[in-house]
């Protein structure tokens, strides 16, 4: 299932060139954002709630989300040269399980890795915030990942689709209609912290059960459409 | 032997034929057509215009969810005959920042990254354009766009504003203000994402900088922003922070001349000497994105 050519290059096809530049600014601005709070407010349970629920969460993980998932597959659909990859004795399964599990390290490793730090920068874990948080980033990371490969191998503008999702519907809808959270990985992702770190302040609107049964169902669905819509993908010219 | 002879035979075949091409000698449109046929393209292809209806959908549905709000808001005020209108014209482009961005974002990668990806610069500059026109006409075609998409919206108001007989010259002050900010937030963000665009050839990668760069910074520096005012209340501090992002740079500058409420947290806004500060931040990163789009394009593609 797992194939570690198509790894290779889909790693260097992520962290290529300026992509890491992208990909690296993110989490120094945000553990350059916790080192200023810090810095004016001192260590403050409640200030490290904000940030890492309000910017970290909320807008540097799925960004990474949508950057890692869709950049896995969509520039080799675009330009064509996953055709090269396709016409290999590569099953399409594994292909979208390698460049999945790619795309996940990734996102995990950009998002989570400095959330944790930040935590810690912010109030040194007080409350589990750092740890509930950086658990909330790596189950995010999964289902981000998944979601955002799938746009990328369905639609042209996978990346566009993808913020819209991320900064629309979780950010926008999200806080404006309570029935929206129920159908948002953020707030799924939120309930396994809540459960994990037993903190007060972390807080989600979906029932733990319900968030696991959603987040493993999108996941695999996810995975298993992209891998379906691979065997049948058209290379369309040119729009 | 046999090779001689073929060459002579060769020699002897090889006549230039007139064939009868002619030289074209009607008018020629010259550089400023050029420019204009390009800037005129550009700002079709902004909106989708000329191209696949697949490619349609994205702007107009951008276009149509930045103006509904105004119609619902005109529709209120209207009904309910209000004094006023809900929103302040110059605050509306701030409530619509996600909206801005996510056009600008789809937009500036598509008007300027297809052409590096497929070689075609060169092309353009086989014409009679140079450099200069080329840039000049994408940003004014991107600026344009925005321009529409920004002040659509505060037109639907003003004109609802009227319909509901609010007061004349303050519905038309405050619109023309409004229509001083959009302009200024135009140029300064298709500015912005055609330089962060031009530095890649692919699309999906140059949405997603731009966006990064619009939303993320707008995030730290709220953020930042209502931290200060919860901790210190401190409005110097809050002020300049706002110079770090686009949304807040635009934000502070019409609270300083363009009569509008500041947005910042805690209703800090700047004072002129600030807000000139703010102006000029502004006005450099207009000037500095079109020199390094100058920049950029100087050797593109040769």
């Amino acid at each position: 299932m797992y194939d570690p050519t198509v790894a290779r290059l889909t790693y260097r096809g992520l962290l290529g060139r300026r992509r890491a530049l992208v990909l690296g600014a993110l989490p120094v601005l945000l553990i350059v954002i916790s080192g200023v709070v810090r810095a004016l407010t001192g260590a403050d349970d409640q200030v490290a709630h904000d940030v890492l629920g309000g910017f970290a969460l909320a807008t540097m993980v799925p960004i990474i989300g949508v950057i890692a998932g869709t950049g896995a597959i969509g520039p080799e659909i675009d330009d064509g040269s996953v055709v090269y990859l396709l016409a290999k004795p590569v099953k399409r399964p594994t292909i979208i399980f390698t460049k999945l599990i790619v795309a996940i390290a990734v996102t995990m490793a950009f998002s989570a890795l400095p959330t944790f730090v930040a935590g810690m920068i912010l109030n040194g874990n007080g409350q589990q915030i750092a740890v509930a948080y950086t658990v909330a980033a790596l189950v995010a990371s999964i289902a981000y990942a998944a979601l955002f490969l799938l746009l990328g191998t369905v639609s042209r503008h996978a990346v566009v689709f993808g913020l819209v999702y991320a900064l629309v519907w979780e950010a926008l809808f999200g806080s404006l209609v309570s029935g929206a959270r129920t159908l948002s990985v953020q707030q799924w992702a939120l309930a396994v912290a809540h459960k994990v770190s037993d903190s007060s302040l972390v807080t989600s609107d979906v029932k733990l059960p319900t968030a696991t049964v959603l987040l493993v169902v999108v996941t695999v669905a996810a995975t298993w459409y992209a891998g379906r819509k691979l065997r049948t993908l058209t290379l369309a010219g040119e729009e | 032997m046999a090779v001689e002879q073929s060459t002579a035979r060769g020699a002897e075949q090889t006549r230039i034929h007139n064939i009868g091409y002619r030289n074209y000698d009607g008018p020629r449109l010259g550089r400023a057509y050029a420019r204009r046929s390009l800037y005129s393209q550009s700002l079709r292809g902004a909106y989708g215009l000329g191209r696949s209806v697949k490619s349609k959908v994205l702007p107009m549905l951008l276009f149509v969810v930045m103006c509904a709000p105004a119609l619902i808001m005109v529709a209120v005020a209207v009904a309910t005959k209000a004094k006023d209108l809900p929103v302040e014209y110059t605050r509306y482009a701030i409530i619509m920042q996600a909206i801005i961005g996510l056009y600008v974002a789809s937009q500036a990668p598509q008007s300027v990254s297809r052409d590096l990806r497929f070689k075609t610069v060169p092309l353009y500059f086989s014409r009679p354009i140079e450099t200069a026109d080329y840039v000049r006409a994408k940003y004014a075609a991107l600026a344009s766009a925005m321009f529409i998409l920004t002040a659509a919206p505060l037109l639907v108001l003003y004109v609802g504003a009227l319909l509901a007989k609010l007061d004349f010259e303050h519905q038309t002050k405050g619109f023309a203000q409004a229509l001083v900010s959009v302009a200024l937030l135009s140029l300064l963000f298709a500015g912005i994402s055609l330089v962060i665009a031009a530095a890649t050839p692919r699309r999906g990668f140059g949405i997603a900088a731009v966006i990064a760069v619009l939303t993320i910074s707008y995030g730290a520096v709220s953020t930042i922003q209502a931290i200060a005012d919860a901790q210190s209340g401190d409005s110097n501090a809050i002020v300049w922070m706002g110079l770090f992002s686009p949304v807040t740079l635009i934000d502070g500058v019409q609270t300083a001349f363009l009569g509008a409420t500041s947005s910042y947290p805690g209703g800090h806004g700047p004072s002129a000497a600030q807000g000139i500060v703010h102006l000029l931040v502004v006005l450099g990163l207009v000037a500095g994105s079109y020199g390094l789009l100058m920049r950029r394009y100087r050797k593109v593609g040769l």
